[in-house]
Protein backbone atom coordinates (compact mmCIF):
# COMPACT_ATOMS: atom_id res chain seq x y z
CA UNK A 1 0.00 0.00 0.00
CA UNK A 2 1.17 3.43 -0.44
CA UNK A 3 2.15 5.87 2.40
CA UNK A 4 4.32 8.88 2.61
CA UNK A 5 7.15 8.87 4.93
CA UNK A 6 8.95 11.99 5.45
CA UNK A 7 7.24 13.58 1.86
CA UNK A 8 7.65 10.74 0.08
CA UNK A 9 5.84 8.16 -1.63
CA UNK A 10 6.23 5.00 -0.78
CA UNK A 11 4.99 1.50 -0.82
CA UNK A 12 5.34 -0.36 2.20
CA UNK A 13 3.49 -4.15 3.52
CA UNK A 14 -0.02 -3.83 3.91
CA UNK A 15 -0.92 -4.00 8.00
CA UNK A 16 2.79 -3.34 8.52
CA UNK A 17 3.23 -1.56 12.30
CA UNK A 18 5.29 1.38 13.32
CA UNK A 19 7.62 -0.86 14.90
CA UNK A 20 7.99 -3.11 11.87
CA UNK A 21 8.15 -0.14 9.26
CA UNK A 22 11.09 1.36 11.80
CA UNK A 23 13.07 -2.55 11.20
CA UNK A 24 12.68 -2.53 7.31
CA UNK A 25 13.90 1.29 7.49
CA UNK A 26 16.77 0.65 9.28
CA UNK A 27 16.22 3.35 11.96
CA UNK A 28 16.25 2.36 16.02
CA UNK A 29 13.22 3.67 18.02
CA UNK A 30 15.93 5.01 20.37
CA UNK A 31 15.66 9.16 20.36
CA UNK A 32 13.28 9.48 17.57
CA UNK A 33 9.07 10.45 17.31
CA UNK A 34 6.82 9.04 15.03
CA UNK A 35 3.77 11.48 14.01
CA UNK A 36 0.69 9.69 11.68
CA UNK A 37 -1.45 12.02 10.06
CA UNK A 38 0.24 14.98 12.40
CA UNK A 39 -0.83 12.92 15.49
CA UNK A 40 2.49 11.75 17.61
CA UNK A 41 1.95 7.81 18.84
CA UNK A 42 4.13 7.35 21.59
CA UNK A 43 7.19 5.16 21.73
CA UNK A 44 4.97 2.29 23.64
CA UNK A 45 2.56 2.51 21.43
CA UNK A 46 4.50 1.71 17.85
CA UNK A 47 4.50 -2.29 18.21
CA UNK A 48 0.59 -2.32 18.06
CA UNK A 49 -0.25 0.85 15.81
CA UNK A 50 -1.66 -0.26 12.36
CA UNK A 51 -0.01 2.15 9.61
CA UNK A 52 -3.33 2.49 6.93
CA UNK A 53 -3.16 2.96 2.89
CA UNK A 54 -2.41 6.93 2.40
CA UNK A 55 -1.60 7.64 5.93
CA UNK A 56 1.20 10.69 5.99
CA UNK A 57 3.61 9.21 8.42
CA UNK A 58 7.01 12.10 9.98
CA UNK A 59 9.83 9.92 11.57
CA UNK A 60 12.11 12.59 13.53
CA UNK A 61 15.13 12.90 15.24
CA UNK A 62 17.74 15.70 16.42
CA UNK A 63 20.04 17.63 14.12
CA UNK A 64 22.67 19.86 14.82
CA UNK A 65 20.74 23.73 15.55
CA UNK A 66 21.04 26.72 17.82
CA UNK B 1 38.10 30.69 42.50
CA UNK B 2 34.67 29.04 43.62
CA UNK B 3 31.62 30.90 44.02
CA UNK B 4 28.32 29.56 44.67
CA UNK B 5 26.44 31.19 41.73
CA UNK B 6 24.39 28.38 39.98
CA UNK B 7 21.95 29.48 37.52
CA UNK B 8 18.23 27.86 38.01
CA UNK B 9 16.24 27.31 35.31
CA UNK B 10 12.84 25.09 35.75
CA UNK B 11 14.30 23.34 38.43
CA UNK B 12 17.32 22.73 37.11
CA UNK B 13 20.87 23.59 38.20
CA UNK B 14 23.71 24.83 36.04
CA UNK B 15 27.17 26.08 37.01
CA UNK B 16 28.21 27.21 33.18
CA UNK B 17 25.76 30.15 32.27
CA UNK B 18 27.01 29.79 28.87
CA UNK B 19 24.69 27.89 26.40
CA UNK B 20 25.75 26.72 22.86
CA UNK B 21 24.24 25.32 20.27
CA UNK B 22 24.94 22.38 18.03
CA UNK B 23 24.71 23.55 14.34
CA UNK B 24 26.46 24.40 11.71
CA UNK B 25 30.66 23.33 12.71
CA UNK B 26 33.20 22.58 10.01
CA UNK B 27 32.52 18.86 11.67
CA UNK B 28 31.20 16.68 14.49
CA UNK B 29 34.52 16.37 15.81
CA UNK B 30 35.05 19.62 15.91
CA UNK B 31 31.88 20.19 17.70
CA UNK B 32 32.51 17.55 20.42
CA UNK B 33 35.81 19.89 21.39
CA UNK B 34 34.13 23.24 21.20
CA UNK B 35 31.59 21.89 23.42
CA UNK B 36 34.16 20.28 25.48
CA UNK B 37 35.39 24.09 25.83
CA UNK B 38 32.83 26.06 26.39
CA UNK B 39 32.46 24.66 29.62
CA UNK B 40 28.78 24.47 28.26
CA UNK B 41 26.11 21.93 30.44
CA UNK B 42 23.17 23.28 28.22
CA UNK B 43 22.98 22.42 24.26
CA UNK B 44 20.49 23.15 21.78
CA UNK B 45 19.61 21.26 18.87
CA UNK B 46 17.12 20.73 16.09
CA UNK B 47 14.53 18.68 15.54
CA UNK B 48 14.23 17.42 11.95
CA UNK B 49 13.06 14.64 9.98
CA UNK B 50 15.17 11.11 9.60
CA UNK B 51 17.35 10.83 6.64
CA UNK B 52 15.87 7.87 5.11
CA UNK B 53 18.88 7.26 3.02
CA UNK B 54 21.22 7.51 6.29
CA UNK B 55 18.78 5.92 8.89
CA UNK B 56 21.26 4.60 11.22
CA UNK B 57 23.13 7.84 11.32
CA UNK B 58 22.28 9.43 15.14
CA UNK B 59 23.42 13.39 15.24
CA UNK B 60 22.90 12.70 19.20
CA UNK B 61 25.39 9.91 19.01
CA UNK B 62 28.37 13.01 19.06
CA UNK B 63 27.22 14.45 22.49
CA UNK B 64 27.76 13.19 25.47
CA UNK B 65 24.23 12.91 26.69
CA UNK B 66 25.41 12.05 30.17
CA UNK B 67 27.12 15.96 30.21
CA UNK B 68 25.03 17.98 28.60
CA UNK B 69 21.56 18.94 29.08
CA UNK B 70 19.69 18.76 25.64
CA UNK B 71 17.84 21.55 24.70
CA UNK B 72 15.49 21.59 21.41
CA UNK B 73 14.65 24.07 19.17
CA UNK B 74 11.78 25.01 17.50
CA UNK B 75 13.86 26.75 14.83
CA UNK B 76 12.49 27.51 11.15
CA UNK B 77 8.47 27.45 13.20
CA UNK B 78 6.89 29.84 11.23
CA UNK B 79 3.33 29.79 12.80
CA UNK B 80 2.31 28.73 16.43
CA UNK B 81 1.01 25.62 14.99
CA UNK B 82 4.30 24.63 14.06
CA UNK B 83 5.98 25.60 17.09
CA UNK B 84 3.50 23.71 19.30
CA UNK B 85 3.83 20.42 16.80
CA UNK B 86 7.82 20.41 16.40
CA UNK B 87 7.92 21.38 20.52
CA UNK B 88 5.38 17.89 20.87
CA UNK B 89 8.01 15.76 18.96
CA UNK B 90 10.91 16.66 20.62
CA UNK B 91 9.53 15.76 24.02
CA UNK B 92 8.45 12.33 22.46
CA UNK B 93 11.81 11.79 20.94
CA UNK B 94 14.40 12.69 23.96
CA UNK B 95 11.98 12.69 27.40
CA UNK B 96 12.65 16.06 28.13
CA UNK B 97 9.63 19.25 28.94
CA UNK B 98 12.38 21.47 27.89
CA UNK B 99 12.10 23.45 24.53
CA UNK B 100 13.81 26.78 23.41
CA UNK B 101 10.53 28.28 21.95
CA UNK B 102 11.17 30.00 18.36
CA UNK B 103 8.31 31.36 16.08
CA UNK B 104 10.23 33.52 13.35
CA UNK B 105 8.40 36.05 11.56
CA UNK B 106 10.63 36.92 8.83
CA UNK B 107 13.31 34.68 6.85
CA UNK B 108 15.15 37.34 5.87
CA UNK B 109 15.95 38.90 9.72
CA UNK B 110 14.78 35.96 11.58
CA UNK B 111 13.16 37.96 14.64
CA UNK B 112 10.36 36.43 16.51
CA UNK B 113 6.47 36.42 15.85
CA UNK B 114 5.93 37.30 19.31
CA UNK B 115 2.08 37.43 19.10
CA UNK B 116 2.37 33.77 17.70
CA UNK B 117 5.38 32.67 20.24
CA UNK B 118 2.86 34.47 22.91
CA UNK B 119 0.34 31.69 21.63
CA UNK B 120 2.53 28.68 21.04
CA UNK B 121 4.12 29.55 25.00
CA UNK B 122 0.55 29.19 26.87
CA UNK B 123 -0.39 26.22 25.10
CA UNK B 124 3.30 24.59 25.87
CA UNK B 125 3.38 25.83 29.30
CA UNK B 126 -0.25 24.51 29.91
CA UNK B 127 1.01 20.64 28.61
CA UNK B 128 3.92 21.20 31.08
CA UNK B 129 6.80 22.16 29.26
CA UNK B 130 9.19 24.20 30.53
CA UNK B 131 9.39 26.98 28.11
CA UNK B 132 12.40 29.13 27.07
CA UNK B 133 11.33 31.64 24.32
CA UNK B 134 13.29 33.15 21.79
CA UNK B 135 11.85 37.20 21.76
CA UNK B 136 12.76 39.94 20.85
CA UNK B 137 14.59 42.74 23.29
CA UNK B 138 10.79 43.88 24.30
CA UNK B 139 10.15 44.65 27.75
CA UNK B 140 6.50 44.20 27.52
CA UNK B 141 6.72 40.79 26.02
CA UNK B 142 9.24 40.12 28.28
CA UNK B 143 6.89 40.16 31.05
CA UNK B 144 3.50 38.56 29.08
CA UNK B 145 5.51 35.68 28.78
CA UNK B 146 7.26 35.81 32.04
CA UNK B 147 3.37 36.09 33.74
CA UNK B 148 2.19 32.89 31.36
CA UNK B 149 4.93 30.73 33.19
CA UNK B 150 7.31 30.76 31.37
CA UNK B 151 10.87 29.40 32.89
CA UNK B 152 13.31 32.25 31.67
CA UNK B 153 13.17 34.87 29.12
CA UNK B 154 15.73 34.89 25.95
CA UNK B 155 15.80 38.24 24.51
CA UNK B 156 18.01 38.67 20.96
CA UNK B 157 20.99 40.74 21.23
CA UNK B 158 20.80 41.01 17.83
CA UNK B 159 19.47 38.99 14.63
CA UNK B 160 20.60 35.71 14.44
CA UNK B 161 23.83 34.63 13.28
CA UNK B 162 24.82 38.30 12.18
CA UNK B 163 27.41 38.85 15.30
CA UNK B 164 26.43 42.47 15.45
CA UNK B 165 26.44 42.27 19.42
CA UNK B 166 23.92 43.82 22.06
CA UNK B 167 21.95 46.37 19.64
CA UNK B 168 20.43 47.58 22.75
CA UNK B 169 21.57 47.24 25.86
CA UNK B 170 19.29 49.51 27.54
CA UNK B 171 15.86 47.61 26.64
CA UNK B 172 18.10 44.34 27.50
CA UNK B 173 18.49 46.27 31.12
CA UNK B 174 14.93 47.16 31.31
CA UNK B 175 13.81 43.41 30.63
CA UNK B 176 16.69 42.87 33.42
CA UNK B 177 14.38 44.80 35.77
CA UNK B 178 11.05 44.18 34.34
CA UNK B 179 11.26 39.89 34.68
CA UNK B 180 11.75 38.34 37.84
CA UNK B 181 12.63 34.82 36.02
CA UNK B 182 16.29 34.10 34.09
CA UNK B 183 17.19 36.28 31.03
CA UNK B 184 19.27 34.82 29.25
CA UNK B 185 20.46 36.53 25.58
CA UNK B 186 20.23 34.77 22.57
CA UNK B 187 21.38 35.09 19.38
CA UNK B 188 23.36 37.95 17.88
CA UNK B 189 26.49 37.57 19.69
CA UNK B 190 29.83 37.81 17.32
CA UNK B 191 32.48 37.49 19.94
CA UNK B 192 33.73 37.73 23.55
CA UNK B 193 33.48 41.38 24.15
CA UNK B 194 29.76 40.63 23.35
CA UNK B 195 29.01 37.99 25.75
CA UNK B 196 30.36 40.16 28.25
CA UNK B 197 28.44 43.16 28.00
CA UNK B 198 25.65 40.81 28.36
CA UNK B 199 26.79 39.48 31.47
CA UNK B 200 27.93 43.03 32.76
CA UNK B 201 24.11 44.24 32.42
CA UNK B 202 23.48 40.83 34.75
CA UNK B 203 21.73 38.85 32.30
CA UNK B 204 21.59 35.51 33.70
CA UNK B 205 23.56 33.70 30.81
CA UNK B 206 23.96 33.90 27.10
CA UNK B 207 23.18 31.35 24.12
CA UNK B 208 25.01 31.47 21.10
CA UNK B 209 25.92 28.92 17.85
CA UNK B 210 27.12 31.16 15.01
CA UNK B 211 29.57 32.88 17.11
CA UNK B 212 31.41 29.72 18.14
CA UNK B 213 30.67 27.71 15.37
CA UNK B 214 30.97 30.20 12.63
CA UNK B 215 35.05 31.38 13.81
CA UNK B 216 37.81 30.55 11.86
CA UNK B 217 38.98 28.04 15.20
CA UNK B 218 35.84 27.43 16.86
CA UNK B 219 37.30 25.46 20.14
CA UNK B 220 39.52 28.58 20.63
CA UNK B 221 36.44 30.82 20.59
CA UNK B 222 34.44 28.05 22.75
CA UNK B 223 37.04 29.05 25.70
CA UNK B 224 37.26 32.74 24.96
CA UNK B 225 33.49 32.59 25.09
CA UNK B 226 33.98 30.07 28.12
CA UNK B 227 36.33 33.30 29.84
CA UNK B 228 33.70 36.30 28.75
CA UNK B 229 30.87 34.82 30.30
CA UNK B 230 32.74 33.98 33.46
CA UNK B 231 34.11 37.33 33.43
CA UNK B 232 31.33 39.52 32.64
CA UNK B 233 29.40 37.31 35.58
CA UNK B 234 32.04 38.29 38.23
CA UNK B 235 32.48 41.53 37.15
CA UNK B 236 28.39 42.02 37.69
CA UNK B 237 28.49 40.50 40.54
CA UNK B 238 31.34 43.28 41.75
CA UNK B 239 30.17 45.69 41.42
CA UNK B 240 31.68 47.94 38.76
CA UNK B 241 32.67 52.16 39.46
CA UNK B 242 30.52 54.65 38.57
CA UNK B 243 31.91 56.33 34.85
CA UNK B 244 33.07 59.98 35.66
CA UNK B 245 34.35 62.38 33.24
CA UNK B 246 37.46 63.36 35.02
CA UNK B 247 40.60 61.86 36.10
CA UNK B 248 41.20 60.59 40.04
CA UNK B 249 44.40 59.43 40.97
CA UNK B 250 45.01 55.98 41.89
CA UNK B 251 48.72 57.15 43.55
CA UNK B 252 48.43 58.97 46.88
CA UNK B 253 48.87 62.63 46.67
CA UNK B 254 50.91 62.25 50.36
CA UNK B 255 54.45 61.80 50.47
CA UNK B 256 55.69 62.95 47.21
CA UNK B 257 59.23 63.53 47.03
CA UNK B 258 60.20 67.57 47.26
Amino acid sequence: MKVSINGKKTDIENGATIEKLLVSLGIRPEGIAVEINKEIVPRAGHGRTIIKENDSIEIIRMAGGG
Amino acid sequence: MKINDALKIGGRTFASRLMVGSGKYPSNEVMKNALEESGAEVVTVAVRRVDLKNPSDSFLGHIDLSRYTILPNTAACYTAEDAIRTARLAREALSTDLVKLEVIGDEKTLFPDNEELLKAAKVLVKEGFIVLPYVSDDPIMAKKLEDIGCAAVMPLAAPIGSGLGIRNPYNIRIILETVKIPVIVDAGVGTASDAAIAMELGCDGVLMNTAIAGAKDPVKMARAMRLAVEAGRLAFLSGRIPKKLYATASSPIEGMIE
